[in-house]
């Protein structure tokens, strides 16, 4: 297994490390489909729209909408998921614009991640909370 | 350089000095000492437009007593701003002196002993006097309900909001925007609003299978001239702090960006003032009105906030109104070249005993009622307490219904919601089921009973604690605190969420509750389908009758830290 970014500046910072929790397995997943999916570049904030509720009224099935001016391709992420890949949509040069939307279940509150592969072949990259809550006393 | 929260700071300050166009008038009002009708409506009058604006009225038609909060945390960028400003410090903020009408209105201290000397406040056919004589001087002032209105009492639970449509619709709204309306049930409301003769506006309000809008988002007016878009946002999270069930199919959220389209849309359309009709709460407002630009007026609700100035956010104005028909707040404007050159602005307190009703209004009001004083009137018990609920983690209301909750259903844990509704008693009142009522009417009150370890009671505690203290205010919920029978805890407002509460202890011995350790649980106005037990009000109103005396000593089992 090869040692994904996240793992190897844990492994380095701490040199007594016997005392370090393991990472949870999303976690390193999350961070495979990351570097799967650029290759290992950076991505850079800003160029992607990434809308979602601030609260999610269903856990099951969660509205997300993605938008990015000139990107070929856009990953979407749920990291705290079991399987945090949640969709890759590709556009070619005949589509109209480069957004889409979908549904996606979420396991909890986290920190929902778009990727978009832009026409340079530079990633660009937003994130928004969504909470998941137990809900119930709203005034 | 001025930060952020200095700026915010600095503009509740500048608007502290707005006094020369009408704010401020309730220093002056204090210093006379009669209270009169005439006093209470004087209002320099300015500009072209005038809007009257009420929400949260939750079906209380008759005038009541409604005691302020004395805990009203605001975190982050809202910390000590108001609303989040309470008792002494509040009549410092907006120079009322104590002991005034203007502080048994909007503050807490001293509340027993005002109340006997101001008496009740609201009453519809008081607010219908006071928008007659409004529309007298300004024909076109356009009166504009925040919601909250079809929900909250007796009578509103028998007629299915039938009662509070009646009244309401006798006093003519322009507009209305909603929360609690949707706990009638999707098929009631539809019901209700094809037979409205105003619009039942809502931007936000979805279907959620198609994302297509439900409902009208605003409705262009016309006053004087100027073309007034009156925008409506119902309460953003209806489908999470109320049960979604009862509203299949429909989804609501704040959706800034629609509304920043919806902005755009009007301007298109050529309004020369843009108003929101909120009802989202007023933290989620402030930010808001920095978000999306080119709102003039924010007209808040659902938080029950009642603030006698105005705040600005940038060129944004937002305006507080109370809660339970206390008060109704008046705003004129000058507007020119789509800009508010000059504004004068009333939060006017409706005492009871000052304000004459309307005489067409009161005989309706009382037409709803009659079929059902017999029963609104019965005394089920006394109390020696002031019972009140709001506040950010208890209340006497919630004392007393957990107490029933732990005595009558054997319980060692009693949840009471954080709910913001419900009006108060001063000692020696009797408490009536009207009063019971007031309190627990709903459309889903079963008093579930059920076993729970320490672990899922934390786990919902620090749910309900992230609702209220998210330092985002678009994480919020705006209710208060799920209130804790049976147990105590301490509390940390600036941590996050998992980490906000420790030091559970059972009361009952003291002891410290254990993660895996299981306790029975009860309580009511669970959002989960299918929730089973008695009528909340029947688990009450049965132990008010076996008490005939209720007492309660000032609650201590809760420890607030980074207030």
């Amino acid at each position: 297994m090869t040692l994904t970014r996240r793992e190897a500046l844990i492994l380095g910072a701490a040199g007594s490390a016997a005392l370090m929790l393991p990472l949870p397995a999303s976690a390193a997943a999350f961070d495979d489909a990351v570097k799967a999916f650029t290759g290992g570049a950076t991505p850079k904030e800003g160029g992607v729209t990434l809308n979602a509720p601030e609260i999610a009224e269903n856990g099951n099935t969660v509205p997300v909408s993605v938008e990015a001016k000139g990107a070929s391709e856009i990953l979407i992420l749920a990291p705290e998921n079991p399987t945090p890949k949640v969709a890759t949509f590709s556009f070619g040069p005949l589509s109209g614009g480069a957004s889409a939307s979908t549904r996606m279940r979420l396991a909890k509150t986290q920190d929902v991640t778009a990727i978009a592969k832009m026409a340079d072949g530079s990633f660009a990259m937003a994130k928004t909370t969504v909470k998941v809550t137990i809900g119930g006393c709203g005034g | 350089m001025i930060s952020r929260r200095d700026f915010l700071q600095a503009t509740v300050a500048a608007s502290a000095l707005w006094g020369a166009s009408g704010v401020g008038n309730w220093a002056r009002l204090a210093a006379q000492q009669a209270l009169t009708q005439d006093k209470l409506l004087a209002f320099k009058p300015t500009g072209n437009v005038t809007l009257i604006h009420i929400t949260d009225i939750h079906g209380q038609m008759k005038p009541i007593y409604f005691r302020e909060p004395d805990t009203n945390i605001g975190v982050g960028a809202a910390h000590g701003l108001p609303p989040h400003v309470t008792g002494a410090d509040f009549l410092k903020l907006f120079n009322i002196e104590s002991g005034t009408p203007e502080a048994y209105a909007l503050t807490y201290p001293d509340f027993a002993a005002l109340a006997k000397s101001y008496g009740r406040m609201g009453g519809l056919d008081r607010i219908a006097t006071v928008v007659n004589a409004i529309r007298a001087e300004r024909p076109q002032a356009l009166f504009l309900d925040g919601g909250d209105t079809w929900h909250g009492s007796y009578t509103v639970l028998k007629t299915k909001g039938q009662d509070m449509v009646n009244v309401m619709n006798a006093l003519k709204p322009d507009a209305m925007t909603s929360h609690w309306e949707f706990t009638l049930g999707l098929d009631r409301v539809k019901e209700i609003v094809k037979g409205l003769p105003f619009p039942f506006l809502g931007a936000n309000i979805f279907d959620a299978e198609w994302e297509e809008p439900a409902y009208p988002p605003y409705k262009m007016f016309e006053q004087n001239g100027v073309n007034i878009a009156v925008i409506g946002q119902a309460f953003p999270y209806l489908p999470v702090a109320n049960p979604k069930w009862m509203f299949p199919g429909l989804s609501f959220g704040i959706r800034q960006d629609r509304m920043a389209q919806v902005v755009e849309e009007v301007k298109t359309k050529g309004a020369d003032l843009v108003v929101l009709l909120s009802h989202n709460g007023f933290d989620v407002d402030r930010k808001l009105a920095g978000e999306v630009k080119g709102i003039d007026v924010i007209l808040t609700g659902h938080t029950h906030d009642a603030l006698p100035e105005p705040v600005r956010v940038g060129k944004t104005m937002l305006i507080a109104s109370g809660s339970n028909g206390k008060f109704i707040s008046r705003l004129d404007l000058d507007v020119k070249d789509k800009e508010i050159k000059g504004f004068s602005y009333k939060l006017i307190p409706i005492f009871s005993d000052v304000i004459a009703p309307d005489k067409e209004i009161a005989a309706l009001i009382d037409k709803q009622r009659a079929p059902y004083e017999k029963d609104l009137s019965e005394v089920l018990a006394h109390t020696d307490a002031v019972l009140y609920r709001r506040g950010n983690f208890n209340g006497t209301w919630d004392d007393l219904i957990c107490n029933a909750l732990i005595e009558g259903r054997e319980a060692d844990i009693a949840m009471s919601p954080g709910f913001r509704w419900g009006p108060s008693l001063v000692p020696g009142d009797a408490i009536t089921r009207e009063d019971l009522f007031n309190n627990t009417a709903m459309t889903y009150p079963q008093a579930y009973r059920s076993e729970m370890t320490g672990a899922q009671i934390k786990a919902i505690m620090e749910d309900v604690a992230d609702n209220l203290f998210n330092p985002d205010p678009y994480y919020q919920q705006g209710g208060d605190m799920v209130r804790m029978g049976g147990m105590g805890y301490a509390i940390d407002v600036t941590q996050p969420q998992g980490k906000r509460i420790s030091k559970m202890t059972l009361l009952r011995n003291g002891s410290a509750m254990e993660a895996d350790k299981t306790y029975t649980v009860a309580g009511w106005a669970s959002v989960n389908e299918g929730t089973e037990g008695p009528a909340i009000w029947d688990v009450v109103e049965g132990w008010l009758k076996a008490k005939k005396t209720v007492d309660l000593a000032p609650n201590t089992s809760v420890q607030v830290t980074g207030a």
